[in-house]
């Protein structure tokens, strides 16, 4: 193992994240109050509980994991799309350096950001809102879980993307959907049966149901199964991105 | 000594069916610097990426200090610096630190001393902490340089480092280059500016059509291809050439002011004073005498023409 050069990766990616903090923290913080602002306050005061919690505090999960999410795809795809857009990519493809090093260093990085970003959410969130919190360290291990599995998307995003284009193409219209309609900020028992069963096939559902029992001991599904539907989830990117370096698919002739 | 790089009948077919390297064979020797010349689509820039693994051969082996470069590869990518042709570096990072990420990505320690020491002596210190949108192309091409030095290669690829760069800043890269030689560094530059072959190699080597037509001491080929012309200047013009001078490899020139007499310094007898008896009895009075060496170029063209014509018969 490589271990100096993972650690150069990482330490570049990062320092291109501190480099742009107002971005990369005041965005979401904005982000995350202005949802407490619509939804919290304005709608939230015509719902009084759900589950048996209070509307605004129900919603705290959903959020996270829909920031989170599109933060891990974006940072995960951009890390390594920027180096391939400039060209740059060739001396990480010239290195003494595996594959394994190589997503360790880009994936560690883009998935350490959306953990801060989180957390920063989470902070945030309590400002407004009274948060309790069931099983922390299932929270955090669904938190974790979800960053390395989404930046991992990212990074076969950015090395798919032929350009900046199809770079946001993925996180607007395909993550940012199935966030929105996986239940992030309201309860699946409230849709119509017909409904409910079509939102089953959302993969999100399954995240965002495990993250919100790490909060409040309910859940939409069982809490195994999200467990397995995020490890399945992981399985399949590593093995996307195992095929990627091995037929050096869109990165190597 | 086994030498530093040994490529052996590489071949590089790519998906289009495009058939870049067609049977490469080279071996480089520590401390020289070896030019590969070649028009544009010879396979200069495909041998490169392989030698590097940019770009995985079909078939062929590749040694770079006696290791593989497939089986080895930490230990002959560590060996191994490429300076690319394009510019490629990132737009808002400092000079240091993306030279500093460079030795780290391949697996150096940190060591300021050294980075210091490479910035110095590409003239690149003063201009350590500035982002690299500020710099001007040399600059850049410089950065790339250090970027590739920073983790103390014994072998360096410099994939046409002059091209679309201008008289001066050329100049001023073989100054480098001359710097480097004297480090001790392995170079292997492509170029398809002869002059530049001309100016720093110690050996030379021929590429088109994926297939390398000669490697040859640079000025023994000069000497072993090279032809040179002697240019007799007439006092009086003559309408036609004097039957007595009619021999090969002499003509006139179209203003009758000039005999130009093409000969083979290999050659036992040149036949220059043959002719330039012949010349006195045929009465003509001489102005001056001039003889011409063959440029790398004239070799150059010469060759990459009869390759041409062979691939086309």
């Amino acid at each position: 193992m490589n271990r100096t050069a993972v650690a150069a990766i990482y330490k570049f990616e990062m320092t291109r994240f501190f480099r742009t903090w107002k971005q990369s923290f005041l965005s979401p913080v904005i982000s995350t109050s202005l949802y407490f602002v619509v939804f919290g306050a304005a709608i939230g005061s015509r719902i009084e509980q759900v589950e048996g919690v209070s509307y605004g505090a129900f919603i705290v999960p959903g959020l996270i994991m829909l920031s989170v999410i599109v933060q891990s795809v974006m940072n995960g795809s951009f890390g390594i799309h920027f180096p391939k857009f400039v060209g740059t990519v060739f001396e990480i493809l010239s290195a003494p350096v595996n594959y394994v090093e190589i997503v360790l260093g880009y994936v560690g990085a883009a998935a350490t950001k959306s953990l801060l970003i989180g957390l920063v959410i989470l902070a945030t969130s309590a400002l407004f809102v009274d948060i309790s919190i069931q099983h922390p360290l299932a929270m955090i291990a669904f938190l974790l879980l979800t960053c390395i599995s989404f930046s991992l998307l990212g990074f076969i995003v950015g090395i798919w993307a032929k350009n900046f284009e199809q770079l946001q193409i993925v996180p607007m219209m395909v993550i940012t959907p199935l966030i929105f309609l996986g239940g992030s900020f309201y309860s699946i028992s409230m849709l119509p049966p017909f409904w409910q069963t079509v939102t089953l096939f959302n993969p999100v559902v399954y995240l965002v149901s495990g993250f919100r029992w790490a909060f409040f001991g309910t859940a939409d599904v069982p809490v195994g199964l999200s467990l397995c539907a995020i490890a399945l989830f992981t399985g399949v990117c590593l093995w996307v991105v195992a095929w990627i370096f091995r037929t050096g698919w869109r990165i190597r002739d | 000594m086994a030498p530093i790089l040994s490529v052996r009948d590489l071949r590089k077919t790519y998906d289009g069916g495009f058939e870049a390297l067609k049977g490469v064979t080279l071996e480089i020797e520590q401390g020289e610097i070896l030019a590969l010349l070649g028009p544009n689509g010879a396979g200069k820039t495909t041998l490169i990426s392989t030698i590097c693994g940019l770009t995985v051969p079909t078939s062929g082996t590749v040694t770079v200090g006696g290791f593989d470069i497939a089986r080895d590869y930490r230990k002959t990518r560590s060996l191994i610096g490429l300076v690319p042709q394009d510019i490629a570096l990132e737009p808002f990072e400092t000079v240091y630190r993306t030279v500093s990420f460079s030795r780290g990505l391949f697996g150096k320690p940190r060591n300021d001393a050294f980075v210091g020491e490479v910035l110095k002596k590409l003239s690149l210190w003063d201009k350590k902490d500035s982002q690299i949108k500020e710099l001007s192309g040399g600059m850049k091409r410089r950065v790339l340089i250090a970027k590739a030095l920073s983790h103390e290669p014994r072998v360096l690829f410099l994939d046409e480092p002059t091209a679309g760069v201008d008289v001066a800043l050329r100049k001023d890269m073989w100054d480098v280059v001359d710097g480097l030689r004297a480090d001790g560094v392995t170079i292997i530059l492509t170029t398809h500016y002869i002059e530049e072959a001309e100016a720093i190699a110690d050996r030379v080597g021929v590429i088109n059509g994926g297939r390398i037509l000669l490697v040859e001491d640079k000025d023994a080929l000069m000497v072993q291809m090279g032809k040179k012309q002697l240019d007799v200047i007439l006092t009086d013009p003559v309408d036609a050439l004097p039957e007595s001078l009619a021999r090969p490899g002499l003509e006139l020139s179209a203003d009758g002011t000039r005999l130009v007499y093409s000969y083979d310094t290999k050659a036992e007898r040149t036949g220059i004073t043959r002719l330039l008896q012949d010349v006195a009895e045929a009465g003509l009075v001489l102005r001056d005498v001039q003889t011409r060496e063959s440029s790398l170029e004239d070799i150059f063209v010469g060759l990459v023409e009869e390759h041409s014509a062979g691939e086309a018969s």
